[in-house]
């Protein structure tokens, strides 16, 4: 497992793009903000931290697409399934490499972002940490939705249609807390649901993802 | 005799036939009787005036439109545990109509709340979630109308459809949690107290059983209508085959 994991960090790494392309969305996302509604310092700071969770989910659903279709297309993932690993760790692994690749480096350029967009001084720890917490499930979720339309040419556009209701709890939570947070309220409620979220989608999503890869690979 | 001998679709259809002409009577009769009785036999609310008539379309019509997703995960759990088509073709069957209960129940609603709340829309919990819903009814046909292979994706699409219930009953909390609601409370519940008062009540009644029949006659029809796809479909098959045979022999 460990070893898939490595070799999946290092596909993303040098397949060029894979890795910076989703930190690029991001930047072109919350650059295009202020362009679309205006550059009052005061708006943006109100709807900063929508924003920011805003552009790491689609940042995050814009690589989902590939997540499963390359190893589906030359045949690596036939190959994972007859070895002695579980569908469902491998899957697992998969989101797991994946959310390295996209959901950190958002996690991590969120905050400077947030100088951008003129978040209030109160909302970085907050919005650092949702984004930490939340950005797992996204990747799990969307780790499900890839394996539901792997074998799907140009699944890509159904992936996010099936993908993106399920993101609205994950969303809710982890805006609603950096929300919370730069307006220098409490934001412990959803911060502890939003987590809730995650270890729930962590336990349950990749059996749902292993079902429907094996029903994918019959 | 059990409950699954309908599992048989020859069983099925012989069965479903014969019930389907009562459900299509019996919901137009009901339709007719509660929106006539609706509309033109009932006072005006003091508050809300003749705008209030609209109840009898948006209240049937949002509660179909949940039922129709919990008839769904009924039925893709029937699929998945003991694997009969018809149940797989009922859920792929009761989908559009779904999403058309969603449709109404969003429309009549956004009619009913512009003069009441002086807005088309809000994103008010209940509203929310119910454009939630309407997504996921979008992924669910369109994953369905995606594959090929009729079992592969009717196992992919239970699927999602257990999954979906999960994080459409998420959703719902955490839209409740995020805004303030402006949609009142349960119109009807067991709970007495709650309900609108009995000159709006019986012809409610008397529409939302009308709604039930429909969405039962419509399932019913659209499963026997899927049922004979696949067959044709088969039959088919089994004919280029047999030409394909014939053809290498001579």
């Amino acid at each position: 497992m460990r070893a898939l994991f490595f070799r999946d960090l290092a596909l993303a790494l040098r397949a060029g793009g894979g890795f910076g392309l989703g930190l690029a969305f991001f930047l072109i996302v919350v650059v295009l903000v202020p362009f679309s509604v205006g550059p009052q310092s005061a708006l943006l700071t109100q709807i900063a931290p929508g924003v920011l969770w805003l552009g790491a989910l689609l940042a995050c659903l814009l690589s989902l697409d590939r997540l499963l279709a390359v190893d589906w297309e030359d045949g690596a993932l036939d190959l994972l399934a007859t070895s002695p690993l579980p569908l469902e760790g491998i899957v697992a692994v998969k989101a797991a490499a994946h959310w390295v690749t996209t959901g950190l480096p958002l996690v991590l350029a969120a905050p400077v972002l947030g100088v951008l967009l003129n978040l209030a001084p109160s909302g970085y720890g907050v919005l650092v940490v949702s984004l930490a917490l939340g950005t797992p499930a996204l990747s799990m979720i969307g780790a499900f939705g890839a394996a539901l339309t792997v074998g799907i040419k140009r699944g890509g556009l159904l992936l996010s249609l099936l993908v993106l209701p399920l993101y609205v709890p994950t969303l809710i939570f982890g805006a609603e807390a950096a929300r919370r947070a730069a307006q220098g309220l409490d934001s412990a409620t959803p911060l502890l649901l939003l987590a809730g979220i995650t270890l729930a989608v962590l336990a349950a999503m990749p059996f749902a993802a292993g079902a429907v890869l094996r029903v994918n690979l019959r | 005799m059990s409950l699954w001998e309908y599992a048989n679709p020859v069983k099925f259809l012989r069965l479903s036939e014969r019930v389907q002409p009562w459900l299509w009577a019996g919901a137009a009769i009901c339709l007719v009787v509660g929106l006539v009785w609706g509309f033109f036999f009932t006072p005006d609310d003091f508050r809300q005036g003749s705008t209030v008539k609209i109840i009898y379309l948006h209240v049937p019509s949002a509660l179909m439109a949940i039922n129709a997703w919990f008839m769904m995960l009924v039925a893709s759990l029937i699929w998945i545990v003991r694997r009969h088509h018809v149940s797989a073709l009922a859920a792929r069957a009761a989908a559009p109509v779904g999403i058309v209960m969603t449709l109404i129940a969003l429309f009549t609603g956004a009619i009913w709340g512009q003069p009441m709340w002086g807005t088309w829309w809000a994103w008010d919990p209940r509203l929310t979630s119910f454009l939630i819903l309407f997504l996921f009814y979008l992924g669910y046909v369109a994953l369905w109308e995606a594959i090929e292979d009729p079992d592969t994706a009717a196992d992919l699409t239970s699927i999602l459809c257990l999954v979906g219930t999960v994080f459409a009953v998420l959703s719902r909390y955490a839209v409740l949690f995020w805004n303030q609601g402006l949609h009142q409370g349960a119109s009807l519940s067991l709970d007495k107290e709650e309900n609108v008062a009995d000159v709006f009540y019986f012809p409610l009644l008397v529409c939302i059983g009308g709604f039930v029949l429909l969405f039962l006659a419509l399932v019913l029809y659209r499963t026997g209508t899927e049922i004979r796809v696949r067959r044709t479909r088969a039959l088919m098959a089994r004919e280029t085959r047999g030409a394909n045979l014939r053809a290498e022999e001579a």
